[in-house]
């Protein structure tokens, strides 16, 4: 594996910094003077300064230091961090942004606008310029130097070898050392860690007292160094006066690097079919691994079973690295709102809270990146139209709330924005539609189908429309993006109350653990982030038949649906059998199986489009010997056993 | 028998940097990303240098120096600290905890390479 890019790792670090940075200021304007913010605001701008500098962002690193002196002078207590700074600091760091992604199309005046910002505030603070004295000059070469150096007592403590020392002297030219031992203690006062001697050192080489100090460079404060020169050279002038105060520069030599102009190296973007591709071949060599497990297992071959083992390790770890790549918490993409809702408030003068919940959600990296959009206009839409201004909110909180959150609801992950604004107002839909021949006059909808209509295309019932939201471009493409991820949009509202708009998007991870079970002679995949439980069925309740389809189960009554009848199968003979209760949503059924096999990890084979409307299967998966298992789509199997339910008791 | 040197830093780029100049030397390398996690892997293994960066969240480079020169086993060990030109008065302070050198930001490998054998040999 070639060695990783610096440069790139610091393009990364550096997004993940800005992050930093923005979340710190964000929360600075509610937390004025909260040291801890303050801290990781700064903390977030030396690093940008210091490893950019390090890596050839030179321009980033030149305006970041003038940020940063601002917010060390917060730190210090000398400025305070005001709403104004706060909005400077978030512009700067739009800035360093471009700097660092698009460098061609940085804005020099509106760098120099911020700068001009930022100098303003500190006036006359510590703003001095990063660029320090010119080295002073070395002054003349002597022939010679006679050098006498005493350490620091506690130098070699403190980690300076004398002896490396005295070896960089020898380097520059011929010397003579002479220790002087004058000053050692007696034996039983001596601290073996303590630094006795003192060295003479005739340096018999040509060279300038700044090359002879240098060597001293990281100690010369703490030192005693007289240099005196050697030979009939002329003194140079500066030989008799005092050292000048040392400015110890740890550049002997600066040749220039290559890695100074390194390339902008870009980061590997994969396409999606790509990664679906290589997790496609993960599934499949985890298949082959579990078959060779079989067959290892069978044999006696030590070797064959040694072998078998290390490839089991290898592609499990292949396959957690796969999905690893593939997973990440949605609150990477909730972070990112918090500036447009902050941005958004400001230009719509709205006040708005914003909570999120669930941030550490795991998503599919593909699925988050392509949430990104919809979700920036189900937000706007939430603060344009939903929330109220302040003074319109009537009984409410003059601050309106907006939360965002995302959770695991059995094989589907739900992120909702929800809003305790005006709510949507159903007759205008309606009306609207009509209007544009959406619906008949007289054609009747329930109020989840009137909502759904604000996702067609061209729909806007806003009086007014700003620039934000209101012109009927978004909503559509929000709900064309969510099929495509194979997804659902539910929305609820109540007048006055608030708007929830939830996007049920599925596990599109091409490998989820499910639950093996057998049906008559079929194998079926459960997803097991839709079990509950497994149970027993007791005889009775098998005994009752088709008229008996519930289950006590602490309590409660579940409905369930024997998956023998569901699927066509002949029952089974076998008496036992095992009930494993499912919820999708809110409610629960329990599917009676012949027999639990228990936890398998699948990896998703999407059926044909010619199976595409088999509501009950969301695909298949191949088993270690080979044969294929269904996998059951949950939320229909939940909804079908309801509903049969309530076809019975209505019959009964 | 080759040395090794743990480099404390919380920026990843820098780190990276350090440790590939150093392992490209023969050096062997231990990296921490934090004082915290310097302090804990200075205490799990004794190196032959440390390499920190001063400014770092939960412990910074102060913190790290003056706790490592409290451990018996890191009197003597060389410590260099990462510092930019405008931390003036701070070499004073991390010297006074302890620090042996510093190398300036920003610096060059050959730079770095040239501090750690002047101080390492």
């Amino acid at each position: 594996m070639a060695a990783p890019d610096p440069v790139e790792t610091f393009r990364h670090e550096s997004q993940e910094l800005l992050e930093q940075l923005e979340q710190a200021l964000l929360d600075l304007e509610h937390r004025q003077g909260d040291m801890e913010l303050i801290d990781s605001a700064f903390r977030a701008l030396h690093t940008i300064k210091g490893s950019g500098a390090m890596f050839g962002f030179d321009a980033v690193a030149a305006f970041t230091h003038h940020v940063e002196n601002a917010f060390d002078e917060v730190r210090k207590g000398k400025l305070v961090a005001s709403s104004e700074l706060v909005a400077l600091a978030l512009a700067a760091k739009d800035q360093l942004r471009i700097l660092l992604e698009r460098p061609a199309e940085a804005d020099a005046a509106a760098q120099a606008a911020i700068l001009a910002g930022f100098h303003a505030i500190v006036q006359g603070g510590a703003a001095a310029p990063a660029n320090v004295i010119a080295p002073a000059a070395d002054g003349a070469a002597a022939q010679g130097w006679r050098i006498s150096i005493r350490l620091a007592r506690n130098a070699m403590a403190m980690g300076t070898n004398p002896l490396l020392l005295l070896d960089e002297l020898r380097a520059l030219g011929p010397a003579r050392v002479t220790a002087l031992a004058d000053d050692v203690p007696p034996l039983e006062e001596l601290d073996p860690t303590d630094c006795h001697i003192a060295w003479q050192v005739e340096l018999g080489a040509p060279c300038t007292r700044a090359a002879v100090e240098e060597v001293f460079m990281f100690v010369i404060d703490e030192m005693t160094l007289e240099l005196t020169p050697l030979g009939a050279a002329a003194p140079p002038p500066e030989a008799t006066a005092t050292a000048p105060p040392p400015t110890p520069a740890a550049t002997p030599t600066a040749p220039t690097q290559a890695t100074k102009s390194a390339p902008p190296g870009d980061s590997v973007r994969v396409p999606a079919g790509k990664l679906d591709e290589l997790m496609d071949r993960v599934g499949e060599l985890v298949i082959a691994q579990s078959r060779l497990r079989q067959v290892a297992g069978a044999s006696h071959d030590v070797q064959l079973r040694a072998v078998a083992e290390e490839i089991e390790r290898l592609s499990l770890e292949l396959r957690d690295t796969t999905m690893g790549i593939r997973t990440v918490p949605i609150g990477q993409l909730f972070g990112r709102f918090r500036r447009l809702v902050h941005d958004l408030c400001r230009d719509l003068g709205k006040e708005v809270e914003l909570v999120m919940q669930g941030e550490e959600t795991e998503l599919d990296k593909t699925v988050i990146e392509r949430l990104n959009d919809p979700l920036v206009h189900l937000i706007r839409n939430a603060l344009d139209h939903g929330l109220e201004r302040p003074e319109e909110r009537g009984e409410k909180p003059r601050r309106g709330r907006l939360l965002l959150s995302a959770r695991h609801a059995g094989a589907q992950v739900r992120v909702s924005i929800r809003e305790d604004g005006r709510g949507l107002d159903r007759a205008r839909i309606r009306a609207r539609a009509e209007e544009r021949g959406l619906v008949a006059p007289e054609q009747v909808l329930t109020d989840q189908e009137v909502f759904q209509l604000i996702f067609e295309p061209g729909f806007s019932t806003a009086a007014t429309v700003t620039n934000l939201s209101g012109r009927g471009v978004g909503m559509d493409v929000v709900k064309r993006t969510i099929e495509a991820l194979r997804g659902s949009i539910e929305v609820s509202s109540t007048p006055g109350a608030g708007t929830d708009v939830t996007l049920c998007l599925p596990l599109t991870l091409a490998i989820i653990d499910g639950l093996l079970v057998r049906v008559g002679e079929g194998r079926y995949v459960i997803p097991l982030t839709a079990v509950e439980e497994c149970v027993e069925l007791d005889a009775d309740a098998e005994a009752g038949g088709a008229r008996c389809n519930f289950l006590n189960l602490r309590g409660s009554l579940i409905p369930f649906l024997r998956l023998n009848e569901v699927f066509g199968t002949p029952r089974d003979p076998e008496k036992l059998k095992k009930a494993v209760i499912v919820s999708a949503g809110d409610q629960r059924v329990g599917l009676v199986v012949d027999q639990v096999i228990g936890d398998h990890q699948t990896v998703i084979k999407s059926l044909s489009k010619l199976h595409a409307d088999v509501e009950m299967f969301s695909g298949a998966t191949i088993l270690g010997d080979g044969s294929v298992a269904l996998i059951l789509d949950i939320a229909p199997l939940v909804a079908f056993g309801q509903a049969h339910e309530e076809r019975l008791m209505t019959a009964a | 028998m080759s040395k090794t040197i743990l480099t404390v830093d919380d920026s990843a780029s820098l780190r990276q940097m350090v440790r590939m100049t150093l392992t490209g030397a023969g050096y062997g390398v231990v990296e921490a990303e934090d004082g915290v996690d310097g302090l804990a892997k200075a205490n799990a293994r004794t190196v032959d240098m440390v390499v920190t960066d001063l400014n770092m969240p939960r412990m910074n480079g102060l913190g790290l120096i003056t706790e490592l020169r409290k451990l018996p086993a890191y009197r003597g060990v060389p410590i260099l600290f990462l510092t930019t030109e405008s931390d003036a008065g701070i070499k004073a302070q991390a010297k006074a905890a302890g620090a042996t050198g510093w190398i300036t930001k920003p610096f060059q490998q050959e730079q770095l390479l040239t501090v750690v054998r002047k101080v390492l040999g």
